[in-house]
C-alpha cells in the first residue's frame, strides 16, 4: 500500500493503494466516482474511458503509480451547471438504451472533438472504435457527436460575435 | 381488491404452450386508494402509480425492470396519456420491489408493454376520473362537461383548473370501478407515439445512473467467486493460506455446491455452484487474488461437453437420415427423387453464445444472522429482470424465510435474457452466509462468460427440391439439437409455426436432439435467434438454384393471401408478410444495379412479437421502420 495524491475532476484526493491497482477501481471503490463502469478489464471495450490531461485512457488497465497528470470522469466531464455539447448531443438523439456504456462512449468522443470541431463519420468511427455498446447505438452515437459538434462551432460562433462587439464598443 | 399475479413459473408455463409466443395474459395490479395505503409527504396519491403534488408535480412510478428495453420511460407514458397530463409535469421513479402492490415486477420475452398496456391505462383513466370527479365538485358543473389534457380539467365554458389544485379533492374520490372506465380514442393520442427521450437519460450521461454494480452499502465489502473450469466440477482445496496473505483481502473459502432442482421457479441451476470465494476491501484486491488461486478440482461430475465432439455427431446423425417426425409433409421422397426435380441438401451450424451483458453479472448481499428474537434476514441490490425469484432462492439455499428477504432492483447494464437466471445471485447470498459480511459480488468478464447460460448451439440439415418451373415442390428439415433430462432446452428445436411449417404444402420436418449438460438459457427471441438464420439463408440457397430473384421467390412461397389461424397474432398472416416483403422491396430498390463490392441482402421472418424488432433494424437504413410498424401492429 502506498498513497498517492491525484487530480480528479480538479479535485485534489490522497487514496491509499497498491502501486498496481488500475484507475479504474481508484475512481469506483476508493472515490465513489461510479460513473466510469468496468466491462472487461483488459482495454478491450472502452467503458472505462477518463481522460488524463485530455487524452482518453483505458482506466482498467492504468496503474495508480503510472498515473501523470489530471483525471477527468464523465461525472467532471460538466461545467458547472452546463452540460459538455456531447451530453446535450446524447440527451437530443435519445441515445442511451441500457446506457452502461455510455460514459466511456461520450469520454471518447470528447476527446475526439477537443481537437477536431468538424469531425467527419469516418473520424467519429476510429475514434469510438473501441467503444462497445451492447445494444447497438452506434448510428445515434455518430448522430450525436455531429449534433454536439455543430453545437461547439455555434457557440465559437456567439463567443466570437460577443468578442468583436466587445471591441466594437471599445473603439 | 383483486390480485392476480403471474409469476414467471405460470409465464414460463403459458410461453411454452404458444412455443415462445406472446403472451397476451396480463396481470392486473391492485387498485387501492389513498386512505388505504397512506400519503406520502407533499404527494397525494391517486392510486397506486399515480401521485400528484399540489404544485402540478405528477409521480408515476415504474415497476418493471429496466434494461435499456426503456419500459420505464414506455409504461408511465401510458398514464400520462390516458390521465391527461402533460409529459413534462411528469417525474418517473423506480417502485419498490412490491408484489401486493404492482403485481408481478418482471421483464422477459418482449412482453412488458402487451401484459401491462392494460393496466398502465387503467391507472391513468382512474386518475383522471378522480381528477375530473373533483373539478365537477369545485365548479359545481356536470363531469360530463368536462376534459383532461395537459394536466389541467378544462370545462366547456373555458373554465379550468390545473392538476395541482385538484390534487387534495381528487384524492378524496371514490375509486372508480376499473371496468366501468373509459379510453382515449389512440387517434387523439398526444404522447404514446411521440419520442419523448429515455427519462434517465440526463442521470446517465452525467455518470450518476446507479446500476447493480455501482452499489454501495454501509460497511460492504467486495468479493470474488471462482468456479470450476469445467462445469460442475467441485473445489477440493486451493492456495488458502497464500491468498488469504495478499493486500486487501479479508477472507477466502471454498463454497460446496447447493443447486437443488426446486431452487427457484423454472429450476435452471440457479443454485450455488462449487468454488472458491474471496472477500476483500475493494473489487481490484478481490480480482487480483483471483487470478493467483490455485484450486484442486473434483471433475467427476463435470461436464465434457465438447463442440468440436457435438458437430462430428450431428453430421452422422444428419447422414442417417430423419429425425423424430413432427410434421410428414405429403410426398416428400418422391418429389426429391423425381428426376425432373433440381435438389439441394445443406448441413446449417449455430454455435453457442454468451449473453455478454455490458454490465458483468453482479449482487450486493446482506445477510442478518437472527437471534432469540430475530429470525434471519437477507437484503440484496440486484439488477435482475425478475428480482422478486431471489426471494425463493434465498429461502432454499440458505432457509431465510422469504418474508425475511428484502430485494432492491436496480437498472440493468443489459439482460437479454441472462439476467432472469439468479446463479451470481445465489453466490452473493452465500458468501455474505459464509462470511457474515455485507458482500458486493462483481464477476470479471471472463468469468461472466464462462458462467453463461447460453443460447443453445446446434444444427440444420436442410433438402429441397425446385420442378422445372423453379418452383418449390418439397421441403425436409431435421433440427439437430440438444436437451436435457429428454426435454429439449430453451431455444433448442421448432416451435411449430415457422413459415415452412405453415405456409408450405410439402414439408416434413424432424428432429433429434442430443443429450447437453453445458447450461443453455433465454436469449433473445429463443429459437428463431438461430431458426431465421437457416431458412432464410437456405431460401436463398434456393432462389440461385431456381435462377429467381430472391424476393419474387420469397413473394410465390407466400402464395394466396391468408391468415394462418384467423385473429392468432401469433399465426403467420400471408397477405400481410406479402405486403411487408413488396414494400421493403421497392423501398429499398431492390434489383437495382449496384456499385462493385456492393449488395444488397433481403430476408423475411415471422415469428412472437419480438421479430417485428428484428426485422425492422434490418429495414431501417432502408428508412422502412414506419410503414413496417405500421403493419405490424394494425
Amino acid at each position: 500500500m502506498a498513497k498517492y495524491e491525484i487530480t480528479v475532476n480538479a479535485v485534489k484526493q490522497i487514496v491509499e493503494a497498491s502501486p498496481d491497482m488500475p484507475l479504474l477501481w481508484v475512481l469506483r471503490d476508493k472515490l465513489k466516482l461510479t460513473g466510469t463502469k468496468y466491462g472487461c478489464g483488459i482495454a478491450q471495450c472502452g467503458s472505462c474511458t477518463v481522460h488524463v490531461e485530455g487524452e482518453p485512457v483505458r482506466s482498467c488497465m492504468l496503474p495508480i503509480s503510472a498515473v501523470s497528470g489530471s483525471v477527468t470522469t464523465i461525472e467532471g466531464l460538466a461545467d458547472g451547471g452546463n452540460l459538455h455539447p456531447l451530453q446535450t448531443a446524447w440527451i437530443d438523439h435519445d441515445v442511451p438504451q441500457c446506457g452502461y456504456c455510455q460514459s466511456g462512449q461520450i469520454m471518447s468522443a470528447a476527446a475526439l472533438l477537443a481537437n477536431n470541431r468538424t469531425p467527419t463519420d469516418t473520424d467519429i468511427d476510429e475514434a469510438l472504435a473501441g467503444n462497445y455498446c451492447r445494444c447497438g447505438t452506434y448510428i445515434r452515437i455518430r448522430a450525436a457527436v455531429h449534433s454536439a459538434a455543430s453545437y461547439y462551432r455555434a457557440d465559437e460562433q456567439t463567443e466570437t460575435h460577443a468578442i468583436d462587439a466587445e471591441n466594437g464598443g471599445a473603439s | 381488491m383483486t390480485i392476480n399475479k403471474l409469476d414467471r413459473r405460470n409465464f414460463l408455463k403459458a410461453s411454452t404452450l404458444v412455443g415462445g409466443g406472446l403472451m397476451l395474459e396480463f396481470n392486473f395490479v391492485s387498485m387501492v386508494s389513498a386512505e388505504e395505503l397512506g400519503t406520502l409527504v407533499g404527494s397525494k396519491e391517486l392510486n397506486v402509480f399515480v401521485q400528484i403534488a399540489s404544485d402540478g408535480k405528477i409521480t408515476i412510478y415504474s415497476a418493471t425492470p429496466e434494461m435499456g428495453q426503456g419500459v420505464k420511460t414506455a409504461l408511465p407514458m401510458i398514464i400520462a396519456e390516458e390521465m391527461g397530463a402533460k409529459w413534462a409535469d411528469v417525474e418517473v421513479i423506480d417502485a419498490p420491489l412490491d408484489a401486493d402492490k404492482f403485481g408481478s415486477q418482471g421483464a422477459g420475452g418482449s412482453t412488458s408493454i402487451p401484459e401491462n398496456f392494460d393496466t398502465m391505462r387503467k391507472m391513468g383513466a382512474s386518475a383522471r376520473e378522480m381528477l375530473i370527479g373533483a373539478a365537477s365538485e369545485t365548479m359545481e358543473v356536470d363531469r360530463g362537461e368536462l376534459e383532461a389534457r395537459d394536466s389541467i380539467v378544462v370545462h366547456s365554458s373555458g373554465e379550468s383548473l390545473t392538476f395541482g389544485q385538484l390534487a387534495a379533492l381528487a384524492v378524496k374520490q371514490p375509486l372508480p370501478d376499473p371496468e366501468m372506465l373509459s379510453f382515449k380514442d389512440p387517434r387523439s393520442y398526444t404522447i404514446i407515439g411521440t419520442t419523448v427521450g429515455g427519462v434517465d437519460n440526463l442521470v446517465i450521461v452525467t455518470g450518476q445512473s446507479q446500476f447493480g454494480i455501482d452499489v454501495d452499502i454501509p460497511g460492504m465489502h467486495y468479493a470474488s467467486y471462482t468456479r470450476c473450469p469445467r462445469i460442475g466440477g467441485v473445489a477440493i482445496s486451493f492456495n488458502e493460506a497464500e491468498i488469504v496473505k495478499l493486500p486487501g483481502i479479508t477472507q477466502t473459502f471454498i463454497l460446496a455446491p447447493n443447486d437443488r432442482a426446486d431452487i427457484a421457479p423454472g429450476s435452471f441451476g440457479e443454485g450455488v455452484q462449487g468454488g472458491v470465494a474471496i472477500v476483500g476491501e475493494d473489487t481490484w484486491s478481490v480480482m487480483n487474488a483471483k487470478s493467483k488461486l490455485e484450486i484442486k478440482w473434483d471433475e467427476s461430475a463435470a461436464s465434457h461437453d465438447d463442440w468440436e465432439r457435438m458437430i462430428l455427431k450431428a453430421q452422422q446423425i444428419a447422414d442417417k437420415g430423419d429425425g423424430e417426425i413432427t410434421l410428414k409433409g405429403a410426398n416428400v421422397d418422391q418429389a426429391m427423387t423425381d428426376s425432373n426435380n433440381k435438389t439441394l441438401e445443406s448441413f446449417y451450424q449455430f454455435p453457442y453464445v454468451a449473453h455478454v451483458c455490458m454490465e458483468p453479472m453482479n449482487c450486493t448481499a446482506h445477510f442478518k444472522k437472527g437471534n432469540g428474537s430475530e429470525p434471519d434476514a437477507m437484503e440484496l441490490w440486484i439488477p435482475s429482470q425478475y428480482p422478486g425469484d431471489v426471494k425463493d432462492i434465498a429461502e432454499n439455499i440458505l432457509g431465510v424465510k422469504k418474508e425475511n428477504v428484502k430485494v432492491n432492483p436496480t437498472r440493468m447494464g443489459g439482460g437479454f435474457g441472462r439476467r432472469g437466471i439468479h446463479d451470481f445471485a445465489s453466490e452473493a447470498m452465500a458468501i455474505s452466509h459464509h462470511s457474515g459480511l455485507p458482500v458486493k459480488l462483481t464477476w470479471t468478464r471472463t468469468d461472466d462468460i464462462h458462467n453463461d447460460f447460453f443460447r443453445v448451439g446446434g444444427f440444420q440439415n436442410m433438402k429441397a427440391a425446385i420442378n422445372e418451373n423453379g418452383k418449390l415442390v418439397a421441403w425436409n428439415q431435421h433440427y439437430i439439437g440438444f436437451a436435457k433430462e429428454g426435454k429439449p432446452v430453451s431455444g433448442s428445436g421448432l416451435g411449430g409455426n415457422e413459415f415452412s411449417m405453415v405456409a408450405l404444402d410439402n414439408a416434413r420436418v424432424s428432429q433429434t436432439m442430443m443429450p447437453v449438460q453445458t447450461p443453455c438459457g433465454f436469449w433473445r427471441a429463443p429459437g428463431a435467434n438461430t431458426n431465421a438464420f437457416v431458412e432464410q439463408s437456405f431460401l436463398h440457397e434456393l432462389a440461385v438454384l431456381a435462377e429467381k430473384d430472391h424476393v419474387e421467390f420469397l413473394l410465390e412461397l407466400m402464395g394466396s393471401r391468408r391468415w394462418i389461424r384467423e385473429g392468432d397474432i401469433n399465426t403467420l398472416n400471408t397477405g400481410r408478410a406479402i405486403d411487408v416483403i413488396k414494400r421493403a422491396a421497392e423501398a429499398s430498390g431492390w434489383g437495382r444495379s449496384m456499385p462493385v463490392g456492393t449488395g444488397l441482402g433481403f430476408s423475411f421472418y415471422f415469428c412472437h412479437a419480438a421479430h417485428v424488432a428484428d426485422m425492422l433494424l434490418k429495414l431501417r437504413r432502408y428508412r422502412l421502420m414506419k410503414i413496417a410498424i405500421l403493419e405490424s401492429i394494425k
